[in-house]
């Protein structure tokens, strides 16, 4: 008697804010949002997120707004001590709530998974053998962790070594990623590619950079005491520039070409066990 | 008129102070304790210098240092009086039942099989750690002030970080079930003690053992592995690891036994009429938790054992060079590490529906639904560690399954959230401090639950893993989830445990500080982690400068209401020892039903229980059971 | 105040003390560093000079708790001093002299064989101007990666008489190993070494190279 209908309200108010809410959140924030579109894995990140944000922003609004509203009108009133209603459940909402978040989560599950395999790997480390391989001409590019450096080995350029990571745009670069002792991990931020580096692993990362420009490289392991010194710049150059590069690169390390183990994909380097 | 009726009583005299001393008590431990350390690191030395050849060249023997606090532990446990009751059975000698029930304050300083004595051990104990844990992280936002080392050099910054971590993982596992779910479980289904009350203090003082000796790493060159203790650095480090070890081991074994002492109490202890349909919602979860526990630690153990051979006796588990893999270890740490998160996690859930009721004048809304929410995120706890390696080069078949596991988790999760909705529906609700402390849950375990949902989608993860995203999110589940509940527990309980109330306004205080600091730190955190910023470092890029000085600000705002808390426990209990009313929520539990502090025997008659465990709402049902039944056939 | 309150008070406070003794203690710990030594103005060629000595077990006197760890050292006003925290001028050269008394072990990665980011990217081993070393043959690098510096240092050989067991290594076999590297802006970058050096531990790479003060350090170019 007298008593609002809640339900109207707040179904009402929940509707109004999502219908507001979520386009600016997907057209402004999601697009803008890390890590950015240097590369198409990378970009296919920022999509992924943008959709994320847009299923969480109605269950975040919804419970947000359920909570400010209870607490404001699901309150005792002044100096009362009054019981609320007698309500166990209700099997139609359970029911509801079920079969609604169920579809949710694996509406979520399969996008991810479409993704994943859509883009070669969202740029992830997918281990020795990875099921989404692209095909066309890939550039093989070995990154080798080691404490508390990373260093990149061009198999397809007579395994020259180099301190620093440069790539051609608009070309697939197939990274093998390894470590010579502990567990480190590649994360090049803006080309959104993250690999663990384990010892006697080989573990492949797809990327394709598509923009021009520097990336910063860090460790996202706990390797030792540098680690968080364990970082890098990288660059995305022209494809001619990048061949001036490695050609130059292959000319000022040939002394230690010579030195350098033949290419594998893992390396085991003496010493290997405690007391050697 | 009897001849007797003159003879006056014999007079107790109270024995001497060092008379008193004497027996199995704190101060034996302690002596015991350092007694059994120095033998073991003497046995150690024994039995590996002249066999290692790697300990000259080191200068460090991992051995006699393991061995010294296996035996420091075993010498504490002694000296408290744990081998007692086995080693007179073995003589065939009557042991004592009971421990220290009547004696005063002593009692919480030792061996003491009232469950009542080792929830107020519990809470006091684990209080202390958690703040040395809390001082830890104020140590590392302090250093994060700078973009490059600065305050704390490298090898301590990574000890504090791997402290802190351990720390938090390790107390926090017990930080409901210890204090409350000791305290209050036998009550709540009508016992007057737990299965096994000797090792219900067992659990207690292995878990203080425990956290000693995680401090005592920072006199063995602490460790730099992080909470996670990941192979093979962990074989790389200094000894400071091995404490690490044995902190863990030690907390595995305290997991386990409290979580099989919870099964077996609930399991075989109910009074009449507490059908499992009836047991209170709070116990509920403490019975999930305990399956967690019971099933998870001892994988840590497993694990941690092997991880000692490895630094010891120079087994290759975890090293590639002799056959291992660094992999092996990733996956036993994350099999128990799951379920250890949903340790966390669970209890959470059962104190905010069992305060809810009390605050709303309310029943339980969906008290079946959440019963089956809490066992199903139990069993599917199991089934999705490989979140936490999606990008470490596993099998990229398996990926779509964990997935898919992992937001398949968050279904008997969100039955939780429908659950306080619904009981938060047309309820009468007062704000009192333990309301407010749950309605944040309900903020914070959202937060925390949505970033999740973006950490188990394998793309958005890539981005996400190792960063300080993550940080975020499990800052948010289990500090804005865990820690918030506990200090709601406290509040809601201290006047029954006690007797006592806790100064309203200074809680009020307390909890806003609290709220408002902790989202100002863990917010930007999402932020950090997405523009770069990886976990555990020391240095990061110079334009994530600015919100680094903002978070560590907050961090000590966060700190600082840590003290108003400290203050209110300090000022309440100690100084104004205002008396509690018995019932000062109005609850229809059983324990508020009975004095304050609950007596030695907690019930004088074993009650009977008829009824469901939420009688509120108008009109208003009778109460849940009987605190003094009739006796049988009479 | 009762007897029960007095007590409590008295627990109370002497747990205060307790825990204010104890954070000051852990934060005493966690905020102490190895002395910094500074360069020493190289007055005739301009810039800096650092002078550092190498030696494969330090010794009961710099190091009691751990005499058998390889370490570095630096000379500061004519002594040598076990500290790896070095404050170089910034925009100058600075020219750093290694006196090399340990002897190989050999690289993991040969790439670091290969000297870098020095002046000419060339260093000077016992007189002799070298582009790199067999990565056999060395003993210790000398490291800072965040400025791209790598210089290789070669060991003292097996079979070399007269090699020195703990610090100070005056007279004992070694190898003189020059170098000068320019410093850009101010900053705080590490330095360490890539030679599994450190004997008995897991990949060479434990206790001393990853402890402030032994095999590791910071260069504050200030």
């Amino acid at each position: 008697m007298g008593e609002p209908n809640h339900l109207r309200r707040l179904t009402l108010i929940w509707l109004i804010a999502t219908l507001v809410v979520t386009p600016l959140v997907v057209i402004f924030v999601g697009p803008i949002m890390p890590p950015g579109n240097a590369s198409e894995q990378s970009a296919g990140h920022v999509t992924d997120n943008t959709v994320l944000l847009g299923m969480a922003t109605p269950v975040l609004l919804l419970l947000l707004i359920y909570l400010a509203y209870a607490v404001i009108f699901f309150r005792q009133p002044q100096g009362a001590v009054l019981e609320g209603p007698q309500l166990r459940g209700d099997t139609r909402i359970q029911t509801a709530w079920i079969v609604v978040t169920s579809l949710m989560v694996l509406v979520l599950a399969v996008y991810g998974s479409v993704r994943l395999l859509a883009d070669n790997g969202a740029g992830s480390g997918s281990g020795p053998s990875p099921v989404a391989k692209p095909s066309g001409p890939k550039l093989p590019v070995q990154v080798i962790a080691q404490q508390w450096e990373f260093t990149y080995r061009y198999p397809t350029y007579g395994g020259v070594e180099t301190p620093h990571l440069e790539l051609p745009r608009g070309q697939m670069v197939e990274l093998h990623v390894t470590s010579l002792d502990v567990i480190h991990s590649f994360w090049a931020i803006q080309l959104g590619v993250k690999a663990d580096a384990n010892p006697q692993v080989d573990n492949i990362a797809f990327v394709k950079p598509t923009d021009l420009g520097r990336f910063e490289v860090r460790c996202s392991e706990l390797c030792g005491i540098w680690h968080g010194q364990m970082f890098d710049y990288g660059h995305v150059v022209t494809p001619a520039a990048f061949q001036q590069w490695i050609h130059q690169q292959q000319v000022i390390y040939a002394p230690v070409t010579k030195e350098l183990p033949p290419y594998k994909t893992t390396y085991l380097p003496e010493p290997t066990r405690r007391g050697e | 008129m009897s001849a007797a009726a003159a003879t006056p009583a014999p007079v107790a005299v109270r024995p001497p102070l060092w008379r008193r001393l004497i027996g199995f008590n704190l101060l034996t431990a302690v002596v015991l304790g350092v007694g059994g350390y120095y033998l073991g690191w003497f046995v150690g030395h024994q039995i590996s210098s002249p066999t290692f050849v790697y300990e000259e060249a080191t200068n460090e023997n991992d051995v006699a240092l393991l061995l010294a606090y296996l035996f420091g532990v075993a010498g504490f446990l002694i000296g408290m009086g744990f081998a007692n009751y086995p080693v007179m059975r073995l003589l065939g000698r009557p042991p004592s039942l009971r421990e220290k029930e009547e004696q005063g304050i002593s009692r919480y300083f030792g061996l003491c099989t009232d469950h009542k004595v080792v929830g107020m051990q519990y809470l006091i104990g684990i209080g202390v750690f958690f703040f040395v844990g809390g001082l830890n992280a104020l140590l590392i936002r302090t250093e994060l002030l700078h973009d490059t080392p600065t305050f704390v050099g490298p090898n301590q910054y990574l000890s504090l970080v791997g402290m802190h971590g351990s720390m938090m993982m390790g107390m926090l596992t017990s930080a409901i079930l210890g204090p409350f779910a000791n305290y209050f479980v036998p009550i709540l289904i009508g016992a007057r003690r737990m299965a096994f009350p000797r090792i219900e203090s067992l659990t207690f003082w292995l878990l203080m053992a425990a956290g000693f000796i995680l401090v005592s790493t920072i006199f063995f060159g602490g460790f730099p592995t992080g909470w996670t203790g990941y192979e093979p650095l962990n074989n790389e480090a200094v000894m400071g690891m091995d404490s690490y070890i044995i902190f863990f081991a030690l907390v595995g074994v305290s997991m386990a036994l409290l979580g099989l002492n919870m099964l077996a109490t609930i399991i075989t202890m109910r009074a009449p009429g507490m059908t499992w349909s009836r047991l209170p919602i709070f116990v509920w979860s403490v019975f999930a938790t305990a399956i967690l526990m019971v099933l998870a630690a001892p994988v840590l153990i497993a694990t941690l054992t092997m991880a000692a051979l490895d630094r010891t006796i120079g087994t290759t588990f975890f090293v590639a060079g002799g056959g291992g893999s660094s992999y092996l270890f990733e996956n036993l740490f994350w099999f128990f590490g799951h379920p250890e998160v949903y340790v966390l996690a669970l209890p959470g859930f059962g104190i905010v529906l069992e305060l809810l009721p009390v605050f709303t004048r309310k029943p339980l809304w969906g008290y079946r639904l959440a019963v089956s929410g809490m066992l199903g995120v139990t069993l599917l706890s199991f089934l999705v560690w490989q979140h936490h390696l999606f990008v470490s080069g596993i099998n990229a078949d398996l990926r779509p399954f964990y997935m898919l596991s992992t937001e398949i988790i968050s279904i008997p999760t969100g039955f939780i959230f429908l659950c306080v909705i619904g009981t938060l529906w047309r309820g009468r609700a007062t704000f009192a401090v333990p309301m407010l402390f749950c309605l944040a849950w309900g903020f914070n375990f959202l937060i925390g639950g949505v970033s999740g949902v973006f950490l188990s989608d394998t793309p958005s993860d890539t981005d996400t893993h190792g960063s300080f995203f993550v940080m975020a999110h499990f800052h948010y589940t289990i500090m804005g989830g865990l820690v918030f509940t506990f200090f709601a527990a406290i509040y809601y309980w201290i006047p029954k445990m006690t007797g006592l109330r806790l100064n309203e306004r200074l809680g009020k205080w307390h909890f806003w500080s609290m709220f408002i600091s902790f989202n100002s730190t863990f917010l930007p955190l999402f932020a950090l982690g997405m523009k770069g910023m990886p976990r555990r470092v020391s240095s990061y890029a110079p334009d994530l400068h600015g919100l680094n000085v903002w978070v560590s600000i907050s961090a000590f705002v966060l700190g600082f209401s840590m003290l108003i808390f400290l203050f209110n426990v300090v000022y309440s209990l100690i100084f104004v020892r205002q008396r509690a009313e018995r019932n000062p929520w109005h609850s229809k539990s059983i324990e508020w039903q009975l004095p304050s502090p609950v007596p030695v025997n907690d019930f004088e008659q074993i009650p009977t229980f008829d009824n469901d465990p939420y009688p509120y709402g108008s009109p208003s049902p009778p109460h849940i059971g009987d605190t003094a039944p009739a006796p049988a056939g009479g | 105040m009762s007897l029960l309150t007095r007590k409590l008070l008295g627990v109370g406070a002497a747990v205060a003390v307790l825990g204010v003794l104890i954070a000051l203690y852990i934060s005493s710990w966690a905020t102490s560093f190895p002395a910094s030594v500074s360069a020493t103005p190289a007055v005739r060629q301009g810039g800096a000079n650092l002078t550092l000595e190498t030696v494969a077990a330090i010794g009961p006197k710099y190091s009691p708790s751990h005499p058998d760890w390889v370490s570095y050292l630096v000379r500061r006003g004519g002594k040598w001093v076990r500290s790896t925290i070095f404050s170089v001028p910034a925009h100058s050269i600075v020219h750093v002299t290694v006196y090399q008394y340990d002897g190989d072990s050999g690289l993991r990665n040969p790439f670091l064989s290969q000297v870098q980011g020095t002046i000419g990217d060339t260093e000077t081993v016992d007189g002799k101007t070298v582009r790199g070393i067999d990565p056999e043959e060395a003993s210790h690098t000398f490291a800072v990666p965040e400025l791209g510096i790598l210089v290789p240092l070669p060991g003292v050989p097996e079979e070399a008489k007269n090699q020195c067991e703990f610090a100070p290594c005056e007279g004992a076999a070694h190898r003189t190993i020059t170098f000068s590297f320019r410093t850009g802006g101010k900053g705080r970058y590490h330095w360490q070494c890539f030679v599994p050096c450190a004997a008995g531990w897991l990949n060479g790479f434990g206790g001393p190279m990853q402890t402030l003060g032994y095999m590791d350090g910071f260069i504050d170019v200030t």
